[in-house]
């Protein structure tokens, strides 16, 4: 690691991987962090309980399809919906720049109280700090979240193996896009919105596998190329995935072709990974289909045994290629 | 090196610009070193400059090619299938 | 996507390739040159060179405008970018190359100097225009595709005088690349995958002396698998009849005589200089565009002073070996061990169409199993 933080060491890829378990594991080490899950597994007199935060640093504070309050919503209710929990409640942290105007403030409070309802969730509890003109970009949220475990599901990545299928909720790369085009340097316009959303419907609705639902995680900074990398580390297995089979709206994909960047790696705030036993698949699209924000579901890949855990893309062309971790933000390039 | 992306033109603007349509995606790109460029054309569009034009004709030529490839690719099959009808 | 999805057809793509087989002699071994950086992307993105009879070697050259920038012109953008007064636009591709001290442009951007990305060199006279307290250079690079936008703009600032607006000039030329390729005594190739969107620009005309001096057949290719296969056909076709002539796959797109309202702007605006170096390959004469004149007031190297030193590059780096076609990147001593994307020692490695990173990203599989 270099002597200071870095952008790239925020980007979710392989340089944030490397400052948490550098240092922040490192430092903290304890059963209960080691996992390094989206959230933890906290049992208390039998009942089975995961806990979790998330910070929001995102700039446009307001962008099309959302704001901040509703990514700090979603995102904390979607961490506890990965790991098969029913949100029962969150709380919510404010780091507020002098100066910043009340209703702005008062808009993205509004925007959190809908999301909150939307995801059958209440922000029970919360904080405030203001610090000086020029710090917190405005303003900073963290929330934190805590659920109570699905006892119908394992979900667990070293449950996975061979054989066992991929599937992605929808479109990918929409969020990612659509911030980078709000804050205004690349002059593309489309019509495209953050795909913000709530999942623990999908994520209740697949828990109806039971023990053929072997993980479940939200891909979002970093993309699905990132999300699947942790998926093949973790399950210490190859994960193949075909590349006419992956969603991508069609103009979020003529976006990425002009910016000259993979849609894989692009953000998504609002779409679900899920890996299920072979059999379970069609039943797994089904139950998705049958929801608003699974219509687009699809079935994108499989595990396959490998000593080297990778991402590989199968192209239309009979060749493949490796998905790598990101390295940093995913940049628009020329060449 | 150089991506280059085709795009549609949708309207001249001023100034040797023009808003050009990429599949959804809008962006004002430079015309100048294409000044022959209607709305409708296809062009070939480099950071933000048209580079040249697409010509309709080429385009197909090109796949027409493909287009043989496949067929003689399938050939093969297609005697097989003649021989079995004779035999 | 129109112009595109068609010419990434799976099914032709086979075909292609079938019949590529039947275009080489057993056991024989043909190198052909990719120049562009765009083609080996292209590439390894689409798991082209499985497709490939084992024949064919495909190799890699110089054709990265980003890779091929030396490290101490990466260190004077990093300097400029670090004055409190100057916002330095770039190409997003530019931000991760390290320079003499392994810093790059995105740690320069984390230490609080004002880096700013965008798609086009007209965004960044934009930005000059809406900051008028900034002092705005545009980091230019790349070769004649992308030159002709810096002079257009340059153009443009002259006339609306925007004076607080100026380009860090880092263009190159690809006829002295290739020239210098040829002239070295190792390399041994067979023939060229010209470079598509260049062409755009230049025409074919320029690549004749490949034929003439050189006997050696030039197809100048588009980027999507299909106009790779067919290209790499036709480059086989002349091999197998003994002929060495220019040929354009690309005709959708690629004019004999290029495009002249471009040439023009690149005659006006920019001066060709005595001699410049490429990364790897050293210094090449007229291989370089520097500002002319009578544009001296936008010319980011007359306005600012910059440390303008030569640094060589680390021992260890092969770049030039691969730049050359001369080396594999798996064939370097330090290629995935000392560098990496993460922590790239060569520009190779870092671009996202340098040999090494391509083959990093897409093609070591393939080594490692």
């Amino acid at each position: 690691m270099t002597g200071v933080i870095t952008l790239a060491d925020g980007a979710g890829g392989k340089a944030s991987r490397k400052l948490v378990e550098g240092l922040f594991l490192a430092e903290l080490r304890n059963p209960l962090l080691e996992p390094l899950g989206d959230a933890a597994l906290v049992s208390a007199n039998g009942t089975r309980l995961a806990f979790t935060t998330d910070s929001y640093v995102v700039r446009p504070l307001r962008f099309p399809g959302g704001d901040i309050g509703e990514l700090a919503v979603n995102g904390t209710v979607n961490d506890l919906a990965v790991f098969g929990a029913i949100p029962l409640a969150l709380t919510a942290g404010f780091v507020l720049e002098e100066g910043f105007p009340l209703e702005e403030l008062r808009a993205i409070a509004r925007s959190m109280a809908r999301a909150a309802q939307d995801a059958s969730v209440s922000v029970a509890a919360g904080d405030t700090k203001v610090v000086e003109r020029g710090a917190a970009d405005g303003l900073y949220v963290t929330t934190s979240g805590i659920g109570l475990l699905d006892p119908r599901v394992e979900l667990d990545v070293t449950r996975v193996r061979p054989g066992d299928r991929v599937l992605v909720s929808g479109g990918i790369a929409e969020h990612g896009i659509a911030v980078m085009l709000a804050r205004g340097n690349l002059e593309l316009e489309l019509d495209v919105e953050s795909d913000t959303a709530a999942l623990h419907g999908l994520t209740a609705a697949l828990c109806a596998l039971g023990r053929e639902l072997r993980w479940m995680r939200d891909p979002t900074r970093g993309g699905l190329a990132t999300t699947l990398n942790e998926l093949a580390g973790g399950a210490g297995a190859t994960v193949v995935l075909r590349e006419e089979a992956i969603p991508v709206r069609e103009d979020v994909r003529a976006a990425c072709e002009i910016l000259g960047i993979d849609p894989l790696y692009v953000a998504n705030e609002g779409k679900l990974v899920a890996v299920v036993a072979p059999d379970a698949a069609d039943r797994a699209l089904a139950l998705l289909g049958a929801l608003p924000l699974g219509a687009d579901a699809a079935l994108i890949g499989e595990i396959r045994a490998d000593d080297i855990p990778l991402v590989l893309v199968d192209t239309p062309f009979g060749g493949s290629r490796i998905v790598d971790m990101l390295v940093g933000d995913p940049l628009p390039r020329i060449c | 090196m150089c991506l280059g992306v085709p795009g549609q033109i949708l309207e001249r603007l001023d100034d040797g610009l023009a808003k050009v349509d990429f599949t959804g995606v809008r962006r004002t790109v430079s015309v100048a070193f294409t000044p022959e460029a209607e709305p409708g054309d296809w062009v070939l569009v480099h950071v933000g400059f048209a580079l040249a034009t697409i010509d309709e004709d080429e385009a197909r030529a090109t796949l027409d090619l493909l287009g043989e490839a496949i067929a003689a690719e399938l050939e093969p099959a297609g005697n097989k299938l003649l021989q079995k009808g004779r035999g | 996507m129109k112009y595109v999805d068609e010419y990434r057809d799976g099914r032709a793509a086979k075909a292609i390739a079938a019949e590529l087989r039947t275009l080489v002699r057993p056991g024989s071994h043909v190198k052909l040159m990719e120049v562009c950086g765009g083609h080996t992307h292209a590439i390894y993105r689409h798991g082209l060179d499985a497709l490939l009879p084992g024949e064919v070697e495909l190799v890699h050259g110089p054709g990265c405008p980003v890779c091929v920038i030396p490290l101490g012109r990466v260190d004077d953008a990093i300097c400029l970018a670090e004055r409190p007064e100057v916002t330095l636009a770039s190409f997003g591709d530019m931000l991760r190359v390290p320079g003499g001290r392994r810093r790059s442009l995105l740690e320069a951007k984390a230490r609080g100097a004002d880096v700013r990305v965008v798609y086009s060199p007209l965004d960044a006279l934009g930005l000059a225009v809406a900051e008028p307290e900034r002092e705005v250079v545009f980091f230019g690079v790349g070769f004649e595709t992308t030159a002709p936008a810096t002079a257009l703009t340059l153009l443009r600032a002259r006339r609306e005088q925007v004076r607080n607006f100026s380009v860090f000039c880092n263009h190159v030329l690809i006829g002295p690349a290739l020239r210098a390729i040829l002239d070295s005594p190792e390399t041994q190739i067979d023939g060229f995958v010209g470079p598509g969107h260049v062409s755009t620009v230049i025409g074919t005309r320029p690549y004749d002396f490949v034929c003439s001096e050189y006997h050696r057949p030039v197809v100048v290719a588009g980027f999507e698998p299909t106009d790779i296969l067919q290209a790499v056909a036709m480059l086989l076709r002349q091999l197998r009849d003994g002929r060495a002539e220019v040929e354009n796959e690309y005709g959708r797109v690629v004019r004999a005589e290029g495009n002249p309202a471009a040439l023009a702007a690149l005659a006006e605006v920019f001066a060709v200089r005595p001699d410049f170096e490429w990364r790897g390959l050293g210094a090449i004469p007229r291989s370089g565009l520097r500002i002319a004149d009578a544009f001296a007031d936008w010319d980011a190297e007359r306005r600012f002073e910059v440390p303008g030193a030569r640094i060589e590059d680390p021992k260890a780096c092969r770049c030039g070996d691969v730049l050359r076609g001369l080396a594999k990147p798996y064939e370097c001593g330090v290629f995935g061990t000392a560098c990496t994307p993460e922590q790239p020692l060569g520009t190779c490695m870092v671009s996202s169409e340098g040999a090494c990173a391509a083959y990093y990203a897409y093609g070591r599989h393939r080594r490692v199993a």
